[in-house]
């Protein structure tokens, strides 16, 4: 890698493990320098372009079995970090409890990327853009951090908009792993959307992502929840927008005031997708946009 | 020197045993130290999926999947499927449907239909075409190659030999 004066800054690699176990993951986490990998669709491209490096040692996790699958758990529906995005867009228990997170899942990148993809991956590269991050956000997600210390391993768990902290940057500490996804069982019939704009519908990192939970009650929408996408350092839930909108008739004097506070929350940035001024147009009428269909559905 | 490590894996059906650099893509390793050529560098980020191969009956990007990844997994490379009789119908298809024009992007096409026709026989050309999303043509022949598939993925396989 090249920095901007030129100095080269490549990381070789001085050891690889494939451990099988979280126990002797964490361990090697525990000793530093360590680059976690899975699905590798963000880790070994980031190496290429020159915005990421290796560390000197190289943990595969793809060999724990422990961060597998998807149930139920204690009231809970626990995912697997290592779920790829392909599983996540066709589990059946995912489809009853968080459909939204399958629909985005649906959208995301090209089906070989989907294939190599975890949900993990995608939570721990914590792009303001990431495709799952938005249902994650829209569905109050928490994430179980995992770390070793003197061979006794302990976790915690935290919800997954303080985990985000900015681009590329979240709470896990160099020695946790994440482990777990933990998302509340909500069996209840609710409006999901999740909408991406991109140049194309494939491959395209979201210029503007939306989503939308809700339980509709008439002409009214309770339990209102947006999250918005690639218009701050985080995807962010817009409260201020939910508040306008909770219980209320959604009229278009509601959904001009919720697009309004929606607007205040955001803090979009220029760069090579759009411009901040088209970003917010975008959001102006995305949100405008599923808030009608909202009401039509 | 990159530091090396020993991974053994099946490659079109044969058991191999190799010393890779840890930071070695599959993408490098078949084009390097096995001379499987057919597999093409397009873009190397994932974009185009020139490099398509399966893994474990999985389409992935070669060109961002580490070697040492891959160990004791089971890959198919184009050149697996040229030599496979179950995927005679499809190249025929590519064949007869002119599916083909410059040729870079084909060996990837070949490899995800052989994915589609595996994880979604009967799929329409709306199913198909959703599934090349990750196979960039820059010659633009998307709608033979589509039709290729769909006709794979049709005709009986017995009048589907080479």
């Amino acid at each position: 890698m090249h920095n901007s004066d030129g100095s080269n800054t490549a990381v070789t690699v001085r050891a690889y493990h494939a451990p099988q176990s979280v126990s002797a993951a964490t361990a090697l986490l525990a000793q530093g320098e360590t680059a976690v990998i899975a699905g590798g669709t963000d880790l070994v491209p980031q190496q290429r372009t020159g915005s990421g490096t290796w560390q000197p040692v190289l943990v595969s996790i793809r060999r724990i079995k422990a961060l597998r699958g998807v149930r139920e758990q204690a009231g809970q529906l626990w995912l697997g970090p290592l779920t790829t995005v392909s599983e996540l867009s066709c589990d059946p228990l995912i489809a009853r409890y968080a459909p939204v997170l399958a629909r985005a899942a649906d959208c995301f990148a090209s089906s070989q990327i989907r294939n190599a993809a975890t949900l993990g991956g995608n939570i721990c590269n914590a792009s303001p853009a990431g495709d799952l991050l938005v249902p994650l956000m829209l569905l109050d997600a928490e994430v179980e951090l995992s770390c070793s210390r003197d061979g006794v391993i302990s976790m915690r768990c935290l919800p997954i908009e303080e985990f985000l902290v900015g681009p590329g940057s979240t709470q896990r500490q160099p020695a946790e792993l994440l482990t777990g996804i933990r998302l509340p069982l909500v069996d209840a019939a609710r409006i999901f959307v999740f909408e991406k704009f991109g140049t194309r519908p494939a491959l395209d990192i979201a210029t503007v992502s939306v989503g939308l939970l809700a339980v509709a009650a008439g002409d009214c929408l309770q339990q209102v929840r947006v999250a918005l996408g690639a218009v701050a350092p985080v995807v962010l839930r817009a409260r201020a927008a939910e508040a306008v909108l909770e219980g209320r008739r959604l009229d278009n004097e509601a959904i001009t005031a919720a697009v309004a506070a929606a607007l205040a929350e955001i803090n979009p940035i220029d760069d090579v997708r759009a411009s901040g001024w088209y970003r917010s147009e975008l959001v102006c009428n995305l949100l405008t946009r599923v808030l009608r269909n909202a009401v039509a559905a | 020197m990159p530091l090396l490590h020993e991974i053994g894996f099946v490659l079109n059906g044969s058991p191999i045993r190799l010393s890779v650099p840890v930071t070695m893509t599959v993408l490098e390793m078949l084009r390097g130290p096995l001379n499987l050529t057919g597999t093409k560098y397009g873009c190397g980020e994932g974009e185009c999926g020139a490099c398509t191969v399966l893994v474990d009956g999985l389409s992935l990007n070669a060109c961002i999947l580490l070697a040492v990844e891959c160990d004791g997994r089971e890959i198919t490379s184009i050149e697996g499927l040229a030599a496979d009789p179950a995927a005679a119908g499809l190249r025929r298809a590519f064949v007869e449907a002119g599916a083909v024009q410059c040729g870079f992007c084909t060996p990837g096409m070949v490899v995800q239909g052989k994915y589609l026709l595996d994880t979604r026989p009967g799929a329409d050309r709306a199913a198909i075409a959703r599934g090349l999303e990750g196979n960039l043509c820059r010659c633009t022949g998307y709608r033979k190659v589509v039709d290729a598939i769909e006709r794979a993925g049709t005709t009986p396989a017995e009048v589907a030999d080479d």
